[in-house]
């Protein structure tokens, strides 16, 4: 039976089709919108700036990086904006970068895409990753400098193919970034995704997960540090409108530091007159101290029976006195006892990364954050 | 020769309403080379006398001392109290997600030596203890307790004693849980550290099971917060034959 995504029926390309956000909307009631800087209201709006975000490609020679038109047909080809910023940066970016890896090739040096912040005011940004049936590939997104931008990035993983991507939201201190991360996934076709957010005054990331046939396999992890301040938000949605398929959910984050703000939605659909969903999502809050915010919400919409696996947690809290006390009752001092702790909460997901460089940066900057608690 | 000195200890549990006496003025002194065994039924408060003794946040000593070798236990933090000699086998040993076995072991065994053991040495010392108490080696790669079953607990908590070697060993409720098997390997472990005849321990246990393979020197039941006999081994086997009622009634007429 020919199931309908809601990711088709809901969203347009068109910027006027979606109202400039008040703050009241479901999808915008977590988010400083002042902090935005008018990404929501766009470069015609009251805060219309030049900026400039440069993008740049590094990759083995068997995968094709191209720069074309959003008139290119292999662009927007697999999504449609459900949100006003989503719409803008597609109507106002420049061109689009294209990386394609080939049918049936495996590529073995993770693809990197440097995004950097060269110039402040608004840029907004595209970016397709395609991997042609049967095709094995890691990416990373390393997002580092100062920008106000808005992206949408495709993942387009064709039948039996096998995409890694892992997402570094390293901005400086003062970026804003609003991105769209649209999966689109082929028959058997497997992702695993990693957000790493770190850095920005304000980082917004937005990932759905669609499946195009069944036997596709999502995996979305994500880990954030958020400090003093900041404002981290990821916001899943897993469309299960396909029969056997799985995802997997898993977002872990560390808060400190006073108005460190974290939020994270993870929207599961399982549906009408599928089989064989076999669906989890989790997340789980670290409250290193005081003043801090943060903002968690499953939720699962179910509509069929014929349901393989399919629930959620969240958890928030501080660090386990018990955990705590039984490290010193082991002669650990009480710091050190605190950070065993906090690694071992991260442990498992770096380790889960599988890119050496990622995963040596992540424990770095966990290192650092720690510092700076103690 | 290191001595354990418990006087007078009152201790009290903070509720939300209330502050609930648990120890009503503890006396207990434990030498090197002795074994003693501290029985009673349970919500006698056993494990509270453990858990203050080691420092647990929870409990609230209202007055007494506890004295390790002359020095004061009771102004030291939980860490301190551990590197000044003492352990706590706890009882329920709690999960701690993504910190590895070997990773805690080697953290914990520089703190109590005061040095970092050299990585290969250590490997070897901690490769031998987990062979005597059988434990699969690949333990040493998983996370702190997690997805152990009760048995494993206890054997780790051992492991541990025999490789941070305090001066004095607190085992609250040890056996509790074990098979006939698991209870002998952690016996054997037990009998192995306090071989040297230098260090001192208390056994806290409902059951005198534990009793047949860790011999004790001394005896003592427990009862409502307060030791109200003591003896030698004989005590076990009587409390073995008769149960804790006799002792529970004079406690309750108090």
């Amino acid at each position: 039976m020919p199931a309908v995504s809601k990711l088709d029926t809901a969203g347009s390309f068109e910027t006027a089709d979606f109202p400039v956000p008040n703050g009241r909307e479901e999808e915008w009631r977590f988010t400083p919108l002042r902090r935005l800087r008018g990404l929501h209201t766009g470069p015609d709006g009251t805060e219309g700036g030049e900026g400039a975000v440069s993008v740049a490609v590094e990759a083995e020679p068997a995968v094709r990086v191209e720069t074309v038109g959003l008139d290119d047909e292999r662009v927007g080809a697999s999504f449609t904006p459900l949100e006003r910023v989503s719409a803008l940066a597609y109507r106002h970016a420049a061109g689009a970068t294209l990386v394609t890896v080939p049918k049936e090739t495996q590529v073995e040096r993770p693809v990197v895409v440097a995004v950097r912040g060269e110039r402040p005011g608004q840029a907004f940004g595209h970016t397709v990753v395609r991997l042609e049936p049967f095709a094995t590939a890691t990416v990373v997104l390393d997002h580092a400098g100062s920008a106000t931008y808005a992206d949408n990035v495709e993942f387009v993983v064709g039948d039996g193919a096998a995409l890694t991507v892992v997402s570094v939201h390293d901005w400086g201190r003062d970026a804003v970034h609003v991105a769209y991360h649209h999966v689109s996934l082929g028959r058997d076709a497997r992702f695993r995704g990693h957000a790493v957010t770190l850095g920005g005054d304000l980082v917004r990331v937005s990932a759905t997960v669609r499946y195009t046939a069944p036997g596709g396999d999502a995996e979305l992890n994500g880990v954030y540090f958020t400090d003093a301040g900041q404002h981290h938000e990821h916001r899943l949605l897993v469309d299960h409108s396909q029969s056997h398929c799985r995802s997997r959910v898993e977002y872990k984050g560390a808060l400190q530091g006073d108005d460190a703000h974290a939020v994270w939605i993870g929207d599961v659909i399982i549906g009408v007159g599928t089989e064989g969903t076999d669906t989890y999502e989790y997340n789980r809050n670290l409250v290193l101290t005081d003043n801090t915010r943060v903002d968690s919400v499953p939720n699962l919409e179910i509509f069929t029976g014929e349901v393989l696996g399919a629930g959620h947690a969240s958890a928030s809290g501080r660090l386990d006195d018990l955990h705590l006390f039984y490290l010193q009752a082991r002669g650990i001092e009480a710091e050190e006892a605190r950070r065993l702790v906090v690694r071992g909460f991260f442990a498992e997901m770096i380790a889960r990364l599988g890119v050496p460089e990622v995963e040596e940066r992540l424990t770095a900057a966990i290192e650092r954050e720690l510092e700076r608690s103690a | 020769m290191s001595t354990l000195e418990i006087r007078d200890l009152h201790v009290s549990v903070e509720t939300e309403t209330e502050s609930k006496p648990i120890l009503r003025g503890v006396n207990l002194t434990v030498r090197a080379g002795e074994t003693h065994a501290l029985m009673g039924p349970n919500g006698s408060g056993k494990s509270t006398l453990a858990y203050a003794i080691a420092g647990h946040p929870k409990y609230q000593i209202t007055s007494g001392t506890v004295l390790l070798d002359g020095e004061d236990l009771l102004e030291m933090t939980v860490d301190e109290r551990a590197r000044a000699g003492l352990f706590l086998a706890m009882q329920y040993p709690v999960e701690v997600p993504g910190v590895t076995v070997s990773n805690f072991l080697r953290s914990a065994v520089t703190a109590v030596r005061g040095e970092a053991p050299k990585l290969r040495e250590f490997t070897k010392e901690l490769s031998g203890a987990m062979k005597s108490l059988a434990i699969d080696p690949a333990f040493a790669q998983r996370g702190l307790n997690e997805g152990f079953s009760g048995g494993e607990k206890k054997r780790h908590e051992i492991l541990q004693l025999e490789l941070l070697k305090p001066k004095m060993a607190v085992l609250d409720e040890t056996d509790s849980g074990l098979d006939v098997d698991a209870l002998k390997v952690v016996s054997e472990g037990v009998n192995r550290f306090s071989a040297s005849g230098e260090v001192g321990v208390l056994l806290i246990t409902h059951y005198t099971r534990i009793l047949r393979y860790v011999k004790p020197d001394f005896v003592h039941v427990f009862v409502e917060g307060a030791i109200v006999e003591e003896g030698g081994p004989e005590l076990a086997e009587r409390l073995e034959a008769e149960g804790y009622e006799r002792f529970a009634k004079a406690g309750a007429s108090k």
